[in-house]
């Protein structure tokens, strides 16, 4: 008996996605398709408009022309929270956390609004035991519970890198975009977001900005170089690594780690 | 031996679990201190017989501050127009009495509680869109038109005279109003009762959060997939509608309601009493109220200068003592923000 | 002249001249803003305290209206230097509800003070005689004192046209408040600048107080009842900018002044619906940018 398989729908599709500030072109017809489970980084010089393709991705920007598809599903004139509430969450470069709150509730805050609990005006927030309950399971996951009731702007930089992944991850997303995760991070500290992001399950895929190729080469199944706004080349990290064109553009460029 | 260790890390996450979760639970636990502000209002009740006029003004403004509070102090939407919300329950409550003839004091709180919510929802719609100085000013000339209108149509409200002669029937039937103004203090303090017990409610549940998520960080909570937008407008409008309440017990006990209600002054009034008490915290609304306005008896007893001098520097030190986190201290969160 | 013409000449006219004090005692107040992002709801203070400042200089000291109008420049704006130093300074970074609250408490104080030493009547003034009475222009009769605002308006957009475009400090303004932390890093001094800026912004809101005399009366509560109107304004116009303040105080004057004369009694609410639906519209104000 034959059997065809369907074919796999990508999970994230960008189809000559256009922005303009003006005469300035930050993004110029960028095509990217990711099939599903990918681990795929998005690497290029400052300034090429890497967090401009991730928030014309997320929906922070409006793009000037060209569409945004997630699973299938034009997602183009969504809002930022109704492209998260399809199943996409990202961190930001610089952490955007809820810095007076503890780290529990920061992670609960992420599980209260995609299970809509914080629709609840009546209850008491701290008797929702499902949240609650999910939310320190995330945070076990990061080794983050011994600080769960520490307010975040009292954890070193790194463990407060950690909340921005576990507040992402809280989401239970299809596909996750990573802005510079290790950014900023001390090097004592970037293998625990190292390991984190190794750990991320195989049916989440991942877009991941990054400077060092350490981390790329290590997590990325494909790379995608981008300059200027617009795509150099695209392919597997060895494709990438022995192509001329790329190496020119790094030329002088150092590697280190965790450079924001 | 890694069994061991592995086992005793797995223990050592359930116990902290453990504490984190019932850290959480505890939260909005009812602690003894709260008691406080109620006590020292039924106490003054016994101490200061002759000033159940200024109590009942002060508990007034009390839930006037406090219905601010959610949008300002939980939600971080900063405005100069509440005042708005205020007259419109105090008129709402006086054409209920007027008009339709129906002077039963609790119905006439509900109305007006209805109406406000409407009003500030239906506004919230729209002007929630704003912030900043575009925000202010956008509130600032709704109300001050609030006011125009008021008195273009002054067959109906009465212009800047009012309604008068706003008597409403004994409390369940029963509670006549005397003079000197004890039944309508104890009302007032049970209304307020209340309506705190249904702010806190609010403030402590998973909405309430939000607010605060929106207050801290508005990115991330549309990165979070918040919808933002909505959980401002229904806090609005529940602020409103408290404001409504505070404006209706006004206009019932005033007996007297005119489209000064509506003025500047209240907004700036009640903005100033939540920065003196704290905003953020829910008795802020207590402190900055009491204090303003045994400010105001006493100081304004030497000479109105005097009093406005006095408020002003009052504001200027506690501005200057809390700009590094005013919120963050008022929710109990510690002070030293980097 | 039928009396339609008539009409609109008087409301352009007299729009005009509101809209040429509206402008001179915003234009201050929106380029702090566009710097610094400080709300200075003490504005109005700085205009209250030139107004008394006039009249007591030509009253008490016998100094000429014209070199009392200057001197109020001069003097408010030296003194609001040492509030910007000591005061101002610690708002830079403060929330919107902070400088709201802290500059409000601050015109509270200048209002009792004032109160206590001048009391809270109003002051009149002696405008000169050449500023008084009607001019014949054509074949209407227009008040000689709103012809000479409109011109003092003139001359001060002239002026400010010339140093902001001109002037390398202009350039520098300018480039603050386009892009501050830009302008920083290449080695302009902002904080400086906006000590000039305020300087000059608070001297402006004092010659308006010793116009507005005349045009509108003179008593403490002046600095918090026409605070509603630059707030206004500067919205509408768009902080930061002289042009948007200039066209903000024009829609503004104009329409308020058509409102009052068209529809006396519900007349002056046309200046905030106007005010309203351009802000819903354009919320940065019609200059203004996002």
């Amino acid at each position: 008996m034959n059997t065809t398989t369907a074919p796999l729908v990508p999970a994230l599709e960008v189809k000559d996605l256009q922005k303009s500030f003006g005469a300035i072109c930050a993004a110029d017809n960028i095509n990217i398709t990711l099939p599903s489970g990918a681990r795929h980084a998005l690497i290029g010089p400052n300034g090429a408009g890497k967090t401009t393709l991730i928030n014309l991705i997320t929906g922070a920007l409006r793009p000037s022309g060209g569409k945004v598809i997630l699973g299938g599903e034009e997602i183009t004139s969504l809002s930022q929270a109704g492209r998260t509430r399809r199943g996409m969450a990202r961190t930001f470069q610089v952490n955007q956390l809820f810095r007076g709150l503890t780290v529990l509730e920061n992670v609960y805050l992420s599980i209260g609004e995609r299970t809509s609990a914080c629709n609840g005006l009546w209850r008491s927030a701290g008797r929702e035991a499902a949240v609650i309950d999910e939310a320190l399971d995330h945070l076990q996951s990061l080794e983050l519970v011994a600080d769960a009731c520490k307010p975040v702007r009292e954890l070193p930089y790194g463990r407060q890198r950690l909340v921005e992944i576990a507040i992402a991850l809280a989401q239970r997303p299809r596909l996750l975009l990573l802005d510079e995760p290790a950014a900023g991070v001390p090097s004592s500290e970037s293998h625990l977001i190292l390991d984190a992001i190794a750990k991320l399950d195989s049916n989440i895929t991942v877009l991941i900005i990054e400077h060092d190729m350490d981390v790329v080469f290590r997590l990325a199944d494909r790379i995608t170089v981008l300059v200027a706004g617009r795509v150099l080349t695209e392919g597997t990290p060895q494709e990438i690594s022995a192509d001329d064109r790329v190496r020119s553009v790094y030329l002088g460029e150092r590697r280190e780690v965790g450079r924001g | 031996m890694d069994a061991n260790k592995s086992s005793s890390i797995s223990s050592t996450n359930a116990v902290a679990r453990a504490r984190a979760a019932d850290l959480l639970a505890r939260r909005d636990r009812y602690r003894i201190v709260e008691a406080l502000p109620w006590i020292a209002a039924i106490a003054a009740y016994f101490a200061f017989p002759n000033q159940m006029v200024l109590g009942s003004q002060t508990l007034i403004l009390i839930l006037f501050a406090l219905s601010l509070d959610l949008i300002l102090g939980y939600a971080g939407i900063v405005t100069l127009g509440h005042a708005a919300y205020f007259g419109v329950g105090a008129y709402a409550a006086a054409l209920l009495i007027t008009d339709v003839g129906w002077s039963e004091p609790i119905s006439g709180l509900v109305c007006a509680a209805v109406v406000s919510a409407i009003a500030g929802f239906l506004s919230g719609l729209i002007l929630l869109r704003y912030r900043g100085l575009t925000l202010l000013v956008l509130t600032l000339s709704t109300t001050i038109m609030l006011q125009q209108l008021g008195n273009l149509f002054r067959d109906f409200t009465g212009g800047y005279d009012g309604i008068p002669n706003l008597n409403i029937a004994p409390l369940f039937g029963y509670f006549d109003y005397d003079l000197y103004g004890h039944t309508y203090y104890l009302y007032c303090l049970a209304v307020l009762l209340v309506s705190f017990c249904v702010m806190r409610r609010i403030v402590y549940s998973p909405f309430g959060q939000a607010l605060v998520g929106i207050r801290e960080n508005v990115a991330r909570m549309h990165a979070i997939g918040s919808p933002v937008h909505w959980r401002l407008v229904v806090a609005y409008a529940i602020s409103a509608g408290l404001a409504g309440i505070a404006g209706a017990l006004f206009a019932q006990t005033n007996t007297l309601v005119t489209l000064g209600v509506f003025d500047f002054d209240q907004s700036a009034a009640v903005l100033m009493m939540l920065i003196l008490g704290g905003a953020g915290w829910l008795y802020g609304a207590f402190v900055g109220a009491a204090l303003y306005m045994v400010l105001q008896n006493e100081l304004a007893k030497i000479s109105p200068p005097f009093w406005q001098f006095g408020i002003g520097l009052l504001l200027v030190a506690v501005v200057l003592l809390t700009r590094r986190g005013a919120f963050a201290r008022l929710a109990k969160i510690d002070q030293h923000l980097p | 002249m039928p009396p339609v013409v008539n009409t609109i000449i008087s409301i352009l006219f007299d729009g005009l001249a509101w809209a040429m004090f509206l402008f001179i005692i915003s234009v201050g107040l929106s380029i702090t803003m566009g710097l610094m992002g400080v709300v200075n709801l003490a504005h109005g203070a700085f205009a209250m305290a030139g107004g008394y400042l006039v009249v007591t200089a030509t009253a008490s000291w016998g100094v000429p209206f014209l070199a009392s109008l200057i001197i109020a420049f001069i003097v408010v704006g030296i003194v609001s230097v040492l509030f910007e130093r000591t005061l101002y300074r610690q708002l830079y970074d403060a929330s919107e509800l902070h400088q709201v609250l802290l500059t409000i408490g601050l015109a509270f104080m200048a209002i009792a003070t004032y109160t206590y030493f001048y009391g809270p009547l109003p002051q009149a003034i002696r405008v000169p005689y050449y500023l008084s009475g009607e001019l014949h222009l054509g074949a209407r009769s227009f008040p000689t004192y709103r012809v000479f605002l409109i011109g003092v308006g003139a001359a001060l957009i002239a002026a400010l046209w010339y140093g902001f475009e001109r002037t390398n400090i202009g350039a520098r303004i300018r480039a603050a408040v386009d892009n501050r932390r830009m302008a920083q890093s290449v080695g302009i001094d902002v904080d400086r600048l906006f000590t000039i800026t305020f300087a000059v912004g608070s001297g402006l809101a004092g010659l308006s107080g010793g116009l507005a005399i005349q045009l509108l009366g003179l008593t403490p509560s002046f600095a918090i009842i026409y605070l509603v109107f630059f707030l206004l304004v500067v919205a509408v116009g768009g902080s930061g900018s002289i042009w948007g303040t200039l066209a903000g105080a024009l829609v503004l004057g104009v329409s308020d002044t058509a409102g009052k004369y068209l529809f006396a009694d519900a007349g002056s609410f046309f200046i905030y619906a106007v005010a309203v639906l351009i802000l819903l519209i354009r919320p940065a104000g019609l200059y203004g940018r996002e």
